[in-house]
């Protein structure tokens, strides 16, 4: 079981886009994830704002949905993303760190769904949620 | 009655080109991607130049659904702010270097956004292109498509909603 979580940090850890994102992993386990992600003045969506681009939030939110499809006691190795929905709710705080928890709720012996949440330092307002379809595949 | 002379084609390619650039190149996460656009006419199509920095699964390797989802959304973003300036560029109303620099003109605000994963991304170059099923006053529907070597097998689709800018209120 710590094996699979050690073995999933590390997977996570030693993907090139998530190091270029400067994603760092909070906590893994039993089917959920969580994921930060510091500001970063590259990943600006619009320079007259400073708001980070909805694009990075999404890339952050299907990192942390296939994290979570990973940890779940019932995944048998990895995790590929079949479909995934996000909700813009409001621009991130230029400034602040964003971080994103998922939680696969449901997972079959093909399909595993999960659900996110991307917030920012004011954490009752979210930034976006996603909601996905992930495979599950063999070792 | 004689009509007026057409400009010179370089005229137009130049203003075209100078829109599309401003528009492009001052957002830093379209620069952190490699995003770059192709146009002709008014028609782009987006190409993500590859980079190992964009892979997500080191093993395949493949280019990180994230990145993929990224890249559509930037896309149609590209698109409808194109088609949405398009006019005011034409009738120069709006000059290139104003478009990142106006306090007026702001980017489509993406209000949800969902992408179909059909095959893995390959560790090359992808393109992409947005169709406007619907541009409104206020809201935007927008579906684009993505492929690699082969336009009509997708790796990825997606589509989305977009809240328009509004144009700012008059002064009375």
């Amino acid at each position: 079981m710590t094996d699979k979580v050690k073995l999933a940090r590390q997977f996570i850890q030693a993907i090139p886009h998530a190091k270029a994102l400067g994603l760092e992993l909070t906590h893994i386990g039993q089917g959920e994830a969580e994921i930060s992600m510091p500001y970063n003045p590259d990943l600006v969506g619009d320079p007259r704002t400073g708001v980070i681009h909805g694009g990075a939030v999404s890339a952050m939110l299907d990192t942390c949905c296939g994290a979570a499809v990973m940890s779940h006691p019932a995944a048998p190795g990895g995790t590929a993303t079949i479909d995934l929905r996000i909700d813009y709710m409001r621009a991130a705080t230029p400034g602040q760190t964003i971080t994103t928890r998922a939680t696969c709720h449901h997972i079959t012996r093909n399909v595993a769904f999960v659900r996110a949440v991307a917030t920012d330092d004011d954490t009752d307002r979210p930034v976006a949620t996603a909601a996905g379809a992930f495979t599950v595949e063999g070792r | 009655m004689a009509r007026t002379r057409p400009e010179p084609m370089q005229v137009v390619k130049q203003r075209r080109d100078a829109a599309l650039n401003a528009l492009v190149s001052g957002v830093p996460y379209i620069r952190f991607l490699g995003i770059t656009f192709d146009r002709r006419g008014d028609e782009l199509t987006g190409v993500l130049n590859f980079d190992d920095k964009l892979i997500g699964n080191p093993f395949l390797p493949a280019i990180h659904g994230g990145v993929t989802a990224a890249f559509l959304e930037v896309t149609a973003i590209i698109t409808l702010s194109w088609a949405h300036l398009f006019e005011r560029i034409e009738s120069g109303d709006l000059a290139p270097e104003d478009i990142l620099t106006d306090e007026n003109m702001r980017f489509p605000k993406t209000i949800d956004f969902t992408i179909d994963y059909l095959r893995s991304g390959l560790p090359r170059d992808a393109y992409a292109r947005a169709y406007i099923s619907r541009a409104g006053r206020r809201y935007a529907s927008v579906r684009v498509e993505a492929w690699q070597d082969h336009h009509d097998k997708l790796y990825a689709q997606g589509t989305g909603h977009f809240l328009m800018p509004q144009d700012p209120k008059p002064e009375s």
